[in-house]
C-alpha cells in the first residue's frame, strides 16, 4: 500500500532504464547517500572506521570488480588477493615516486596498473572456461605474491619487506598515515566507492554489460551475434581488475597503513571476496553491497558475542566462523543462487502487495 | 660421474617423490569428477581432516574438547587412552564413510544438474566447513602423526652413492627421505588395487558406467546417488592415505590443504578424467618445480615452488587446454 | 526498419549467397561432401534432409563456426576468407538455434537489445558516463528494439526473465534477438521443432511477414514438409552430406531420389 509501483508511468525510454524506475526507490536512495554523506561522519569513532565501516567500503569496491566477472561475465577468479596486491603496490609505488600527486589520481592510477596486470592473465580465457580458469587465475594469485615478496624494488628495498603509506593530506585533511581522521578516510573512500558503483551500474545496464551476460549465459550465441568473445571477455578482466586495484590501493594506503603481502593479500582474500559475491547475489550490484556488509558485520558480531559475551577463547570464535561461512556458501548455492539480493528483490515484490496480498 | 650431476640426480628423485604426493590428492579429485561432474576443491581440506581425525582418535583426544571446555567451564582434553595405530585408521575409515554420506544427503542430493561451476563453489564452501569443523573437533594446533612409518634419509643409499663421485670431490652420498620411498610404494598399491577394483567387481563397473555416461547408468538400474556415497567415501579413502602420508612428511597443519592446491594444476597437465595423467601430471609438476627451483630459483630469489605448478599449467592452458591425455575438444552448436 | 536498404536495393533475386563444392569432415567423419548451391535475394530458401544429412553444418558452415576443409563461400558478391563467427554477423548473417540458446540470465527486452550489438558503438568509457552519447545511443535502439516487440507481439513479456517463458514464446524471442540485428541473411535452425500446429501457423506467419515487410533473405532448416513446401521458394536437399536435389518444392516433391531418401530406399554404393 506504501510502497507501490501503480500511477508511477513512464513516458518515455529514458525513463524506463534509468537505474530507481520507482520513485519510493529513488527518494531512498538519495536519502542513504545523505545520510552517508552528511550524518555518519558526525557518529563516527575510530573503532567502528577500521572494524567495519572501511572494510565494508574497500570490500564492497573489491566484491563489485569481482562481481563484473564473475557474476555478469561468468569467468571465476580466485586471484583477488594477488590483483589487490597489485593495486597496493602500485599505490605505494606512485605515492613514493611522486609525494605531489593528487590522492584520488594515485588511486585512479593503481586501478589502471591493476586493470593491465588483469589483462595479461584474462588472455587465457579465451581458450578456457569454467574451473580450468580459476586454476589459471590461481597462478595470478600465487605468482603476483610471490613476486612482491621477491623484487625488493616493489618495496623500495626496505628492510622489513613491509610498505607503509606516507602521510598525504586531501583538501587540507590527512586521509593516510597516521594522523588520519576517521571522517576523513571514511569520507575518502565513500566518495571512490559512490562513483565506482555508478560505473558499474552504467557499464552492466548497457551494450557492455550485456554483451557480458551474453558471453556468461550462452557464449555461442553471444559471438553469432557479434560479440567478439576475447575482447569482451579481456574488458571484463581489465574493468574487474580495475575495481579490485583500486580496492587493494585503498586497503592499502588508507585502511592499513603498513602491508605485509602474504599476510594482506593471501589466497583467503580471494575467497573472502568471493563468498561476498555468492552471498551476496551473483551479477548484481546491490549484491555486491549486501554480500561485503555481510561478511564484514558477521565476524565482527560473532567475535562481540562469543569472546565479548561468552568470554570463549578467539581461536573457537575464528573456527565457528569458518564453520558458519562455509555453510552459509553451501546454503545460499543450493537455497537460492541469487544471494541475499534476490531475497531483497522478493521481500520488495511482497512489499509492493502488502497489506493486500491479493 | 661429477657432483653436479649426481646431484642433479637426486633433485629429479626428489621431484618423483614430491609428484607421488601430488599424485595422491590429485588422484581424489579425477575419481569424484569422473564420477560426478564435480570439481571437488575440497579433497586437499579433505585429506587434511583425515589425518586430524586420524592423530585425534590414535591419541584418545575428545573430539570438541575445547568448545565443550569454554562452554561448560570443565578441563578435559583426553580419554586417556592411546590406539594402535590400525585401528584409529579402520575408526578414520568409518568416520569418512559416514562424511561421503552427509556430503550426499546435504549438499550433492540438492544440487543435482546445477552447472559445474556452482558445484565448484559449493565445494569451496564445503572445504571452508570443514576446515573450521576440523578445527573446533580437534583443535588447530600442528600434531604430530606416527603411524610407525620411518622417516629420515635412508643411510644405505647415502653410503652406496657416496663412492659415484669422482675421488676428492665434495659429495656425502645421495639424500632421500624413506617415508618417501615408502610413499611411493604406498601409492603404486594405491592405484593397482584402485585399477583391480574398477575393472573387476560389479561396483567399479557401475562407477564406470556413471562416469562413460550418467544417464545411460540410470537406465540400467545403477543408482546414481549411491554411486555418488561409494565414490566419495573412496575419495575419503583416497584423502587418508594422502593425509597420512603428507602429515607424517610434515606435520598435520593447515599447509597442508595449501600444499593439497596443487593438485589443481597436476590436474590441468594430466586432464581431470585420467588417472595414469593424474599420475603422470603430479609426477612431471613435482620434477619440474625442484628442478626450476634448482636451477633458476637462486637466479630470482628463490621460493619459486610457490607458484611454478599454476605457471607452468597456465602456459599449458593457453596450448593444451585438453590436458596431456585428453582428446581434443569439438564444440558442437 | 529500413537501414542496409540501400544493400537490398540491389535487384531482389541477384545472387546473397553462394556456397561452392563445400567438403567439411571431423577427423575421419564426412559431414558434407561437395555440395554447391546458392541463395537469392528476398527467397525462402529451405534446406531439408533426414537426419545426420549434415544440414547443421552447413548453416555453421555459412555463420562461420565451421570452417571447410574445401570449398568457398562467396556472400555478397565477395569470397570470405574464414572469418570468425562475429566478423559474419556485421557483414548481415544472423541464425537461431535448433535448441534455444536465448541468453537465460536476461530478460526478453535485453536478449532483443543484445541483437542490437552489431549497430551500437559507444566505448567502455563513454558507457562508463553512461549520460550524453551512450545513453542517446541505448535509446534510439531501444526504439528499434521495441519495433521487433511489437511485430512479434511479446509487448506482455518485455521484462520477464526468458528463462521463465514457456518452449513457443522462447523460440519468438530468440527470432526478435536475430530479427533485431537487421540481417540480409537469416538463418533459421528448425524455428518450429516443438511446436504445436497452431504455435507452427504463428512462427510460419512470422516468417513471411519478415520475407514481405522487412524484405530480409530467409534459409531455413525444418522437418515438417508441409511447413517447408508452403512457405520456401525454393528447396535444397541433402542426404548423408552430399545434395541430391535442388529445385522449387514441386520440382523437389516429384524427385525420385529425394522420395527414396526420405523413404529410406538402401544406397548403393
Amino acid at each position: 500500500m506504501f510502497y507501490r509501483q501503480a500511477g508511477d508511468f513512464k513516458t518515455s525510454y529514458r525513463g524506463d532504464i534509468q537505474t530507481f524506475p520507482l520513485k519510493q526507490d529513488r527518494i531512498g536512495y538519495y536519502l542513504v547517500l545523505a545520510i552517508a554523506f552528511l550524518v555518519v561522519p558526525f557518529l563516527l569513532n575510530d573503532y567502528w572506521v577500521s572494524a567495519v565501516i572501511l572494510p565494508f567500503l574497500i570490500f564492497a569496491i573489491a566484491a563489485l570488480g569481482l562481481n563484473i566477472l564473475t557474476g555478469y561475465c561468468g569467468q571465476v577468479s580466485l586471484g583477488t588477493g594477488g590483483f589487490m596486491a597489485v593495486g597496493a603496490y602500485a599505490c605505494y609505488k606512485l605515492m613514493t615516486a611522486f609525494p605531489e600527486m593528487n590522492m584520488f589520481v594515485v588511486v585512479l592510477g593503481s586501478g589502471i596498473v591493476t586493470a593491465a596486470v588483469g589483462l595479461l592473465f584474462g588472455i587465457p580465457s579465451l581458450r578456457i572456461k569454467g574451473f580450468y580458469l580459476a586454476v589459471a587465475t590461481l597462478a595470478a594469485q600465487f605468482f603476483l605474491v610471490w613476486l612482491f615478496n621477491k623484487v625488493p624494488w616493489f618495496y623500495n628495498y626496505s628492510a622489513s619487506g613491509q610498505i607503509n603509506a606516507p602521510e598525504r593530506l586531501m583538501m587540507g585533511f590527512a586521509i593516510t598515515g597516521p594522523n588520519a581522521s576517521p571522517a576523513a578516510r571514511y569520507l575518502f573512500c565513500l566518495v571512490i566507492l559512490v562513483a565506482l558503483a555508478v560505473v558499474a551500474r552504467n557499464l552492466t545496464r548497457g551494450r557492455v554489460g550485456r554483451s557480458w551476460m551474453a558471453i556468461r549465459d550462452m557464449d555461442i550465441a553471444a559471438e553469432i551475434i557479434g560479440v567478439n568473445p576475447l575482447k569482451t571477455k579481456l574488458s571484463a578482466f581489465a574493468v574487474s581488475s580495475f575495481f579490485v586495484g583500486v580496492a587493494g590501493a585503498l586497503f592499502f594506503s588508507v585502511y592499513l597503513g603498513a602491508v605485509e603481502v602474504t599476510e594482506a593479500f593471501g589466497i583467503n582474500q580471494s575467497f573472502l571476496v568471493l563468498f561476498m559475491i555468492i552471498i551476496g547475489g551473483l551479477g548484481s550490484i546491490f549484491g555486491s553491497f549486501a554480500g561485503a556488509a555481510f561478511l564484514v558485520l558477521m565476524p565482527v558480531l560473532l567475535k562481540n558475542i562469543m569472546v565479548g559475551g561468552l568470554g570463549w577463547p578467539t581461536d573457537i570464535a575464528a573456527h565457528i566462523e569458518f564453520i558458519i561461512v562455509g555453510g552459509l556458501i553451501v546454503l545460499f548455492l543450493i537455497a537460492e543462487p541469487h544471494g541475499l539480493a534476490q531475497l531483497w528483490r522478493i521481500a520488495k515484490e511482497k512489499l509492493l502487495l502488502w497489506p493486500f496480498p491479493h | 660421474m661429477s657432483p653436479q650431476f649426481l646431484f642433479t640426480i637426486e633433485v629429479i628423485a626428489n621431484g618423483l617423490m614430491a609428484g607421488v604426493m601430488y599424485s595422491l590428492v590429485a588422484l581424489g579429485f579425477v575419481l569424484i569428477f569422473k564420477a560426478s561432474g564435480i570439481f571437488n576443491y575440497a579433497q586437499g581440506v579433505m585429506a587434511l581432516f583425515a589425518a586430524m581425525t586420524l592423530v585425534g582418535i590414535q591419541n584418545g583426544q575428545v573430539p570438541f574438547s575445547h568448545l565443550i571446555n569454554a562452554v561448560f567451564g570443565t578441563n578435559i582434553h583426553h580419554f586417556g587412552w592411546n590406539l594402535p595405530a590400525i585401528v584409529a585408521i579402520l575408526i578414520t575409515l568409518v568416520v569418512m564413510v559416514l562424511f561421503a554420506i552427509l556430503v550426499e544427503r546435504l549438499i550433492l542430493k540438492h544440487l543435482v544438474n546445477q552447472e559445474p561451476i556452482i558445484l565448484f563453489m559449493a565445494t569451496i564452501g564445503l572445504a571452508y566447513f570443514m576446515e573450521g569443523f576440523g578445527d573446533l573437533m580437534w583443535g588447530s594446533e600442528i600434531k604430530i602423526l606416527d603411524v610407525g612409518i620411518p622417516s629420515g634419509g635412508s643411510l644405505w643409499l647415502e653410503e652406496k652413492t657416496i663412492g659415484w663421485a669422482a675421488e676428492g670431490s665434495n659429495y656425502y652420498g645421495m639424500y632421500i627421505d624413506k617415508l618417501d620411498m615408502i610413499a611411493t610404494v604406498v601409492a603404486i598399491l594405491l592405484v593397482i588395487s584402485l585399477t583391480l577394483f574398477s575393472q573387476y567387481t560389479k561396483t567399479g563397473r557401475a562407477l564406470r558406467a556413471v562416469a562413460d555416461d550418467h544417464q545411460a547408468a540410470l537406465s540400467v538400474g545403477i543408482s546414481l546417488r549411491k554411486i555418488w556415497v561409494i565414490v566419495w567415501t573412496i575419495a575419503g579413502f583416497v584423502a587418508l592415505v594422502a593425509g597420512v602420508m603428507w602429515g607424517a612428511k610434515s606435520g598435520v597443519q593447515f599447509s597442508l590443504s595449501l600444499i593439497a592446491l596443487k593438485a589443481l594444476p597436476v590436474l590441468i597437465l594430466g586432464g581431470f578424467t585420467s588417472i595414469p595423467g593424474a599420475i603422470i601430471g603430479g609426477l612431471i609438476i613435482g620434477v619440474g618445480e625442484k628442478l626450476f627451483e634448482f636451477t633458476i630459483g637462486p637466479l630470482i630469489g628463490g621460493a619459486t615452488e610457490n607458484w611454478f605448478a599454476y605457471v607452468l599449467a597456465l602456459v599449458f592452458l593457453v596450448f593444451r587446454p585438453q590436458g596431456l591425455f585428453g582428446d581434443k575438444i569439438i564444440e558442437r552448436v | 526498419m529500413v537501414s542496409r536498404s540501400d544493400a537490398r536495393a540491389v535487384d531482389p533475386g541477384s545472387e546473397l549467397l553462394r556456397v561452392d563444392n563445400i567438403s567439411l569432415s571431423f577427423g575421419g567423419v564426412k559431414a558434407l561432401t561437395d555440395v554447391s548451391f546458392d541463395i537469392l535475394r528476398g527467397e525462402v530458401r529451405a534446406i531439408i534432409g533426414p537426419n545426420g544429412a549434415g544440414k547443421s553444418s552447413m548453416l555453421n558452415v555459412i555463420n562461420g563456426f565451421y570452417h571447410p576443409q574445401e570449398g568457398e563461400v562467396w556472400f555478397a558478391g565477395e569470397k570470405r576468407r574464414n572469418p570468425k563467427p562475429h566478423n559474419i554477423a556485421y557483414q548481415g548473417i544472423a541464425r537461431t538455434f535448433q535448441n534455444i540458446a536465448l541468453f537465460k540470465g536476461m530478460s526478453t527486452l535485453d536478449n532483443i537489445m543484445t541483437g542490437r550489438f552489431t549497430h551500437m558503438n559507444q566505448n567502455l568509457l563513454m558507457q562508463a558516463l553512461w549520460r550524453g552519447p551512450a545513453e542517446r545511443e541505448e535509446i534510439a535502439n531501444r526504439e528499434k528494439a521495441e519495433e521487433i516487440i511489437d511485430f512479434l507481439e511479446i509487448q506482455a513479456i518485455r521484462k520477464t526473465p526468458v528463462g521463465r517463458l514457456p518452449y513457443g514464446l522462447q523460440k519468438r524471442v530468440e527470432l526478435g534477438r536475430a530479427l533485431a540485428a537487421e540481417p540480409e541473411l537469416l538463418l533459421l535452425d528448425e524455428p518450429m521443432a516443438g511446436m504445436n500446429v497452431e504455435e507452427k501457423e504463428d512462427m510460419s506467419r512470422f516468417i513471411l511477414d519478415v520475407k514481405d515487410e522487412f524484405g530480409t533473405t530467409i534459409a531455413l532448416i525444418e522437418h515438417d514438409m508441409g511447413v517447408v513446401m508452403d512457405i520456401s521458394d525454393r528447396v535444397v536437399v541433402l542426404d548423408y552430406g552430399k545434395k541430391i536435389g535442388d529445385g522449387t518444392p514441386q520440382q523437389v516433391r516429384s524427385d525420385q531420389t529425394v522420395i527414396d531418401a526420405y523413404l529410406g530406399v538402401a544406397h548403393d554404393e
